[in-house]
C-alpha cells in the first residue's frame, strides 16, 4: 500500500516536474486497493473489467482464475459498464474487456482513431440476439413462433403500457438493438416498452413462464436463464449479409455474432504471458452457462465457480497457457 | 390566504369566491376540447440540441491529451484525488478489522459515550459478518475523501455566504441545480473529464455532498447572535479573530450538523458512484440487479444502511454536544483503552475478516422474496392495472395531447393563484425552456408519474404522520424504519418491485414513494406536534371529539407544515425519476440513462437531466408560495 501511494505522489512529483502537464495515462491506479497489499513477487497486475451482465463475469472469472494460480499474476476486476469500460483502455484502468458484442463505433473510435485498444481475437461463445416467448405460449399457439403471426396474437401482449398495441419488452439502453425499425418495418402492431434494465428481463421472462403469462421480450444466448426457464426464440426474417446495413431499413433478425475480446495496446505490447493467456482463450456457449449458473443459482462466488469449471476441463484450458 | 376573503369588496355585485377559479378551469377545458391534439411537440430523438451537445463532447474527448485545462488543472485534480483515495484505502485496509474496530469503537466512545461506542464496535463487525469487509473498507474510504474534501471546500463557502447576503444568494440557485440534477445526468460527463475509477466516484459524490456542507453552514453562521459578535467588536478584535474565536465556536453545534448531513448525501450516492468504477458496496448491489438476486443486494444495501446509522448517531452525538463541554475521564479511559486493545491486536489477528464468521443468507432471502412475488402477485397486478387505466393513462393523455400553449397557460394561472406573480414567470421560463430544450413530450409524461407518486406520497405521509403524532410508542416504532427507507440504496427494492408490478411506470411510482415518504411523514408529524397544547385542551375541553380535533383543528394548524412536506415530497420524487427509468418509467429518466450507456446519446442524456432541473424548479415554484421556502437542513434530513 505504502509503495503505492509513494508511486502515486511520485507519479504526481513528476508529472509537476515539467513534463508539461500531466496526462491521464500518468494517473494512479484507478481501481479498488487490492487486499493486503499487493506484494512485489507477483508477475504483474492485470486489469479485467466486468461489464454487467453474468455470461461476461463467468469468462471474466475463469481467466482471472488462471492468471492467479498458473501464471502468478495479480488480477484486479473493476466493475464498469460497456462503453465506459472501452474509455478505461485511455488511462489504464483497463486492460482486458473478455466479451465483447460488435460494437463497431466503439471500436472505430478505439482502435482506428484512438489506438489505445487492438483486438485479441475470438472467444468461442456464439452470440444471439432475439426475440423470445415463454414455452407455454409456443406449445398453445404453435405457429406463434414465426413473426408473420405476431400480428394475430398481438392482443394477448397488451398490458397496461402498451395501450392498444402489443407490448415487445427491451432491456437496457446500452444493449444492441434493432427493435424500432424492426416493428415498423414488419408492419408489426407493437409498442417497444423500455424495460431499462438486464433484471426488468429476467423477472419479466421468469414470471411469465411460471403464471403463464404472456410476454415477448428481447434477450440474448449464451445467458444462464436458459438453464433455469424453458424460453423459445420467434423466428424473424433470416439474416442475410447486410440486411442490416441501413439501421432505419432493418427488416431482418440478427446475425449470430462472433464474441471476440478487446485489450488495450499497452497491454497487447507488454503484457507478456498475460496477453498470450486472454489471447488463447476460447470456450463454447455450454461452458459459459454452466460457470454463470453456478455462479447465478448455485450460490458460489466467481471464484469458486471458476476454480470448479478449471478442475473439470484440465484438457480444455491447458491449451491456453503458454509455454 | 385567509385574510384574503375577509377583504372582499365593497361594491354591491359581489361574486362568490371561486367564481375566478372556476371560470378559469372552465375557459382552460374548453380550449382543452377545442385545440386537443394540435400545438404538440412530439419527440424527436435526433434533435439537433441533442446532436450539438454529443458533438460537443466529442471534441472534449478528442482533445483531452492536448488542452491546457486538462493538462494543467483536471488531471492533477485527479491525481490529487486519486492519491487522497489511496491513501485512506491504504490506511483503512492496514489497520485491518481489529484495528478499525478498535479505532472507529473509540472515537464513537469519546463522541457520544458508553452506547454510541458500542454501537459502533456492533455495526463494524456487521460489516465483517455480511461477508463485505472489503468493499465496505472501500466504501468508508471513498466517503471519508468526498466529505473531506466537501468540508474542506464547503465550509469556507458556507461561511462566507453566512456573513455576507450577496454571496448566499449567489450560491443558492447553483446548490439547488446540484441536488435536483439526476445523479446518473452528471456522471456521464464527469467520466468525460476525470475518467473512471475512484477519484472519479470520489468526485462526483462529492458534487452531490457539498450542498447541505454550505447550505448549513450558512445558516449556522447567520445565527450567531448579533450582540455577540458586536460585543466582539467593541472589545476590539480583529474581524478575523471574532470570526474564530467567537462566530465559529458558537456556531459549532449546527456546523456538526452539517458534517452530519454531509456524510448522508455521500452514502447516498455511493451505489451509484459504483457506475463508473467506483469501488465498494455499491458493486455488489449492481451484482444483485444483473444477476436479479435480492439475497445479493440486501446484505450490502443494510451495510451501508448500519454506515449510515453508526455516522448519525456519532456525528448527531458532537453536534447535541455543547461548546465547552469535554469528554468525562472515564470516557476518555474507556475509549482509549478500545483503541490501543484493536491496535495491539492487529498483528494477533487476520487483516482479512476470516470467511467462518461470516453469515450467508443469500438462498434465505432469495426464497422470501421468491415466496411474496408469487403470493402476493394477484393483488399487485390489480392494483397496478386499475392505477394505470383510471389514473396514469388519462393523465398522461391529458398532458401529451394539450397543446403546448394551454399548458403553458395554465401553470402560469396556477403559479400565479398559488405563489404570485413572481414564482409563475419562473415556473413558465422553466416550462418554455422544456420545450425549447425539445424534451416537451417526455417531461409531460414524467410530469403524469411524478404527479402520481406525489399524491400517493402525501396520502400515506399524512396517514402515517398522524398516526405517529398521536402515539409516541407508534413513533418510536416507526422511526427506525424510516431512517432505514432513507438510507436504503434504492436498487435495493427495485427488484422485489419489479416482480410485484412488472416493468411499468407503477414500479417506478412505487419505489419514489418507498424513497419520499419519510421527510413527508416526519414533516407532518412534527407539525401536528407543534399545535400547541393550550389550543388542543382548549378544543378537547369544549367537547370536540378526536376527530373533529384532528379535522377542525390540528390539520388546519398545521397546514403550512403539511404544504412543506407536500414540497419536499415533489423533490424526493424527481431525484427518483431516473432510477424509474431503470424499471419501465421511460420518459426522461429513461433517456437520461440513455445517455449514459451510449456515447452516440450524449447530448440527449444530457439535455433531459437538465430538463428534469428545469421541471424540479417549476414544480418548486407553483407550490412554494403555499410556504416559504424550506430551511436547508429539512431538505433532507434524516
Amino acid at each position: 500500500m505504502k509503495i503505492r501511494l509513494l508511486a502515486g505522489l511520485l507519479a504526481l512529483g513528476m508529472a509537476a516536474a515539467g513534463c508539461g502537464g500531466a496526462t491521464v495515462e500518468s494517473s494512479p491506479s484507478a481501481s479498488a486497493g487490492a487486499p493486503q497489499g499487493g506484494s512485489s513477487s507477483s508477475a504483474g497486475t492485470v486489469k479485467i473489467a466486468i461489464n454487467p451482465w453474468v455470461g461476461y463475469e463467468a469468462s471474466a472469472n475463469v481467466v482471472a482464475y488462471l492468471l492467479k494460480n498458473e501464471l502468478g499474476y495479480t488480477v484486479e476486476l473493476p466493475e464498469i459498464k460497456e462503453q465506459l469500460a472501452w474509455e478505461g483502455f485511455e488511462n489504464g484502468s483497463v486492460d482486458v474487456i473478455i466479451e465483447n458484442w460488435g460494437h463497431p463505433d466503439l471500436k472505430k473510435t478505439f482502435i482506428e482513431d484512438k489506438k489505445v485498444a487492438v483486438e485479441a481475437g475470438s472467444t468461442g461463445n456464439k452470440g444471439v440476439i432475439g426475440w423470445y416467448i415463454p414455452k407455454w405460449m409456443a406449445d398453445k399457439y404453435p405457429d406463434i413462433t414465426d413473426s408473420k403471426n405476431l400480428n394475430k396474437y398481438a392482443d394477448l401482449f397488451k398490458t397496461s403500457e402498451s395501450g392498444d398495441k402489443g407490448q415487445l419488452l427491451f432491456g437496457d439502453p446500452s444493449y444492441v438493438s434493432n427493435e424500432d425499425a424492426l416493428i415498423k418495418n414488419l408492419k408489426l402492431n407493437f409498442k417497444v416498452v423500455v424495460g431499462g434494465s438486464e433484471a426488468a428481463l429476467i423477472k419479466g421472462a421468469q414470471q411469465a413462464q411460471e403464471q403463464q403469462k404472456p410476454l415477448l421480450f428481447y434477450f440474448w444466448d449464451p445467458h444462464w436463464l436458459f438453464n433455469k426457464t424453458q424460453l423459445v426464440r420467434v423466428n424473424l426474417p433470416a439474416y442475410t449479409e447486410g440486411c442490416d446495413a441501413d439501421p432505419k431499413k432493418v427488416a431482418c433478425d440478427y446475425p449470430e455474432m462472433d464474441l471476440d475480446k478487446i485489450v488495450s495496446k499497452k497491454f497487447a505490447d507488454t503484457g507478456g504471458k498475460a496477453y498470450e493467456l486472454v489471447k488463447n482463450f476460447h470456450w463454447t456457449n455450454e461452458d459459459q452457462n454452466a460457470v454463470a449458473n453456478d455462479m447465478t443459482n448455485n450460490g458460489m462466488t466467481g471464484e469458486q465457480a471458476a476454480k470448479k469449471w478449471v478442475e473439470a476441463n484440465t484438457a480444455t484450458w491447458q491449451a491456453w497457457i503458454p509455454k | 390566504m385567509s385574510s384574503t376573503a375577509a377583504v372582499g369588496t365593497p361594491s354591491g355585485l359581489r361574486l362568490p369566491r371561486w367564481a375566478a377559479p372556476a371560470g378559469a378551469a372552465a375557459l382552460i377545458v374548453a380550449a382543452y376540447l377545442v385545440f386537443r391534439g394540435t400545438g404538440t411537440l412530439p419527440h424527436d430523438k435526433e434533435a439537433p440540441q441533442f446532436l450539438a451537445v454529443t458533438e460537443l463532447r466529442e471534441w472534449i474527448d478528442e482533445h483531452r491529451n492536448d488542452n491546457p485545462l486538462f493538462l494543467y488543472f483536471l488531471n492533477y485534480i485527479r491525481l490529487f484525488v486519486g492519491s487522497l483515495y489511496d491513501l485512506f484505502a491504504g490506511a483503512l485496509t492496514a489497520l485491518g478489522w481489529p484495528g478499525l474496530t478498535g479505532v472507529l469503537g473509540g472515537l464513537a466512545w469519546l463522541a457520544g459515550g458508553r452506547r454510541v461506542g458500542l454501537l459502533a464496535v456492533a455495526g463494524v463487525s456487521a460489516f465483517g459478518v455480511l461477508g463485505l469487509w472489503q468493499s465496505s473498507v472501500d466504501t468508508l474510504a471513498l466517503v471519508a475523501v468526498a466529505v473531506l474534501l466537501s468540508l474542506v471546500i464547503g465550509v469556507p463557502i458556507g461561511v462566507w455566504a453566512g456573513r455576507s447576503e450577496r454571496v448566499r444568494r449567489a450560491v443558492t440557485p447553483v446548490l439547488d441545480v446540484m441536488q435536483i440534477m439526476p445523479t446518473f445526468a452528471y456522471l456521464a460527463p464527469l467520466a468525460l473529464f476525470f475518467h473512471i475509477g475512484a477519484p472519479a466516484g470520489a468526485i462526483a459524490t462529492m458534487i452531490y455532498s457539498i450542498p447541505p456542507a454550505i447550505r448549513i453552514t450558512a445558516l449556522a453562521v447567520s445565527e450567531v447572535s448579533p450582540t455577540a459578535v458586536e460585543a466582539s467588536a467593541s472589545l476590539g478584535a480583529t474581524r478575523r479573530q471574532t470570526l474564530f474565536k467567537v462566530v465559529l465556536p458558537l456556531a459549532r453545534p449546527t456546523i456538526a450538523l452539517a458534517v452530519n448531513q454531509t456524510i448522508m448525501m455521500a452514502l447516498s450516492m455511493v451505489v451509484i458512484a459504483n457506475l463508473i468504477a467506483a469501488p465498494g458496496l455499491g458493486g455488489d448491489i449492481i451484482r444483485g440487479l444483473s444477476r436479479a438476486q435480492v439475497g445479493i443486494m440486501l446484505p450490502a444495501g443494510v451495510a451501508v444502511v448500519v454506515m449510515a446509522i453508526v455516522l448519525d448517531r456519532m456525528t448527531t452525538a458532537l453536534a447535541r454536544r455543547g461548546p465547552h463541554t469535554r469528554p468525562r475521564r472515564i470516557d476518555l479511559a474507556a475509549a482509549g483503552a478500545l483503541a490501543v486493545a484493536g491496535l495491539a491486536l492487529i498483528p494477533v489477528l487476520p487483516r482479512a475478516w476470516p470467511e467462518s464468521w461470516t453469515l450467508d443468507v443469500t438462498a434465505e432471502i432469495n426464497a422470501a422474496v421468491r415466496w411474496a412475488e408469487t403470493s402476493w402477485y394477484p393483488v399487485t397486478t390489480f392494483v397496478k392495472d386499475q392505477t394505470s387505466l383510471l389514473l396514469l393513462n388519462p393523465l398522461e393523455s391529458l398532458l401529451t395531447s394539450a397543446p403546448w400553449w394551454l399548458v403553458a397557460l395554465t401553470v402560469l394561472a396556477v403559479a400565479w393563484r398559488v405563489s404570485g406573480p413572481r414564482a409563475a414567470l419562473t415556473a413558465l421560463g422553466c416550462l418554455l425552456a422544456i420545450a425549447l430544450l425539445g424534451t416537451w413530450e417526455h417531461a409531460m409524461q414524467t410530469m403524469t408519474t411524478v404527479a402520481l407518486a406525489v399524491l400517493v406520497t402525501l396520502v400515506i405521509g399524512l396517514l402515517l404522520g398522524v398516526a405517529a403524532a398521536r402515539s409516541p410508542r407508534y413513533s418510536a416504532v416507526q422511526r427506525p424504519l424510516l431512517d432505514a427507507a432513507q438510507t436504503m440504496p434504492a436498487f435495493v427494492y427495485l427488484l422485489p418491485a419489479l416482480a410485484l408490478f412488472e416493468t411499468t411506470r407503477f414500479t417506478a411510482i412505487f419505489a419514489s414513494v418507498i424513497y419520499a415518504v419519510p421527510p413527508v411523514v416526519r414533516l407532518v408529524e412534527d407539525g401536528i406536534r407543534a399545535v400547541p397544547a393550550e389550543v388542543v385542551e382548549a378544543a378537547v375541553s369544549a367537547g370536540s371529539t378526536p376527530g373533529q380535533l384532528l379535522w377542525k383543528v390540528q390539520l388546519p394548524m398545521a397546514r403550512r407544515a403539511i404544504l412543506l412536506a407536500a414540497n419536499q415530497g415533489i423533490v424526493m420524487t424527481l431525484a427518483m425519476v431516473v432510477v424509474g427509468g431503470l424499471v419501465g418509467a421511460g420518459a426522461l429518466g429513461y433517456d437520461v440513462v440513455v445517455g449514459f450507456s451510449q456515447r452516440t446519446d450524449f447530448g440527449l442524456g444530457f439535455v433531459a437531466g437538465v430538463a428534469t432541473v428545469l421541471l424540479g424548479v417549476m414544480l418548486d415554484r407553483i407550490t412554494q408560495g403555499a410556504d416559504r421556502r424550506p430551511s436547508p437542513q429539512r431538505r433532507k434530513s434524516t
